[in-house]
């Protein structure tokens, strides 16, 4: 699999995105941390991260006894680099706007 | 009653263990895979005739001593947008070249105070090497939405210069997209 594969694959799953979501919202947290908001055994929830951690876009570090998870942005940026980026960013970026108007209404 | 001691003792030597994911959530990482020698990331990191062809185009000015300065300048374009000369100052920790280098890194358009930044650069197979980049942004929440990418109009920081850096070493010309402002 290529790096590409490997990302899209990580991303293609709810649970490994609201991962992603949670350590955007506060980087560097435990296992017990993220495992505490799934539904989910902390051996599914360690399957998911080490996916995430493969894929290049869950860093781990160690700090003390505690092993801290953090988010590295830097593949979805390649792939918005890649893909986004090079064709369509102005009508995706028209299209976030309308979504976001839209749902400000709301 | 002394057997009551220890039970009180209990709660207060948990404190610091909780507060380490808060200490670390100021903390970001960026890493890349970049197909280039660890010696040709360290000079695109150090040396201005590099900086200013990838990233925000500042052009960096390094005494890579202990105690050595760091000075990033503003090219014209910036500087007519409104930024100060010198956009980002700070001093050198530690430098190992071509594998390590500690320094701060005061963001000059902010009051926030100086940040602690460490590029580690590491060889892997194939002549393939590994840059992360571990950002402390303790107490500095306006330098930290800036290297997030968060701030609407102001870049991707970090990630974006790291994506920038890997298509100039690969490919010898970057996306320079971020060099002129509002475009």
């Amino acid at each position: 699999m290529t790096d590409d594969d490997l990302i899209f694959k990580a991303l293609a799953d709810p649970t490994r995105r609201f991962l992603l979501d949670m350590l955007f919202k506060r980087d560097g947290r435990t296992l017990t941390e993220l495992e505490s908001e799934l539904e989910m055994t902390r051996f599914g929830v360690m399957k998911h991260l080490k996916v995430l951690e493969e894929a290049g876009l869950v860093i781990t570090q160690k700090s003390g006894r505690e092993k801290l998870h953090f988010l590295n942005p830097v593949p979805i940026r390649l792939i918005h680099d890649r893909w986004i980026d090079k064709y369509t960013e102005r009508r995706v970026t028209a299209l976030a706007d309308l979504k976001s108007e839209l749902e400000g209404l709301s | 009653m002394t057997a009551a001691t220890p039970i009180t003792a209990t709660p207060i030597t948990s404190t610091p263990i909780t507060a380490v994911p808060n200490a670390s959530s100021t903390v970001q990482i960026n890493r890349i895979y970049i197909k280039a020698s660890p010696q040709a990331i360290w000079d695109a990191i150090t040396k201005p005739e590099w900086t200013e062809k990838y990233g925000y185009g500042g052009r960096v000015d390094y005494d890579l001593r202990p105690g050595g300065r760091f000075r990033s300048m503003a090219d014209e374009a910036m500087q007519q947008a409104g930024m100060p000369e010198c956009v980002v100052d700070g001093e050198v920790i530690e430098s190992d070249p071509p594998t390590r280098l500690v320094q701060t890194w005061r963001a000059a358009w902010t009051n926030d105070p100086p940040t602690r930044l460490t590029y580690d650069i590491s060889a892997k197979a194939n002549g393939v090497t590994c840059l992360t980049i571990t950002h402390d942004l303790d107490g500095a929440p306006d330098t930290a939405a800036m290297v997030g990418g968060t701030v609407e109009g102001a870049g991707g920081g970090w990630a974006e210069v790291l994506s920038d850096l890997k298509t100039l070493l690969e490919t010898g010309s970057s996306l320079s997209s971020l060099g002129v402002p509002g475009i």
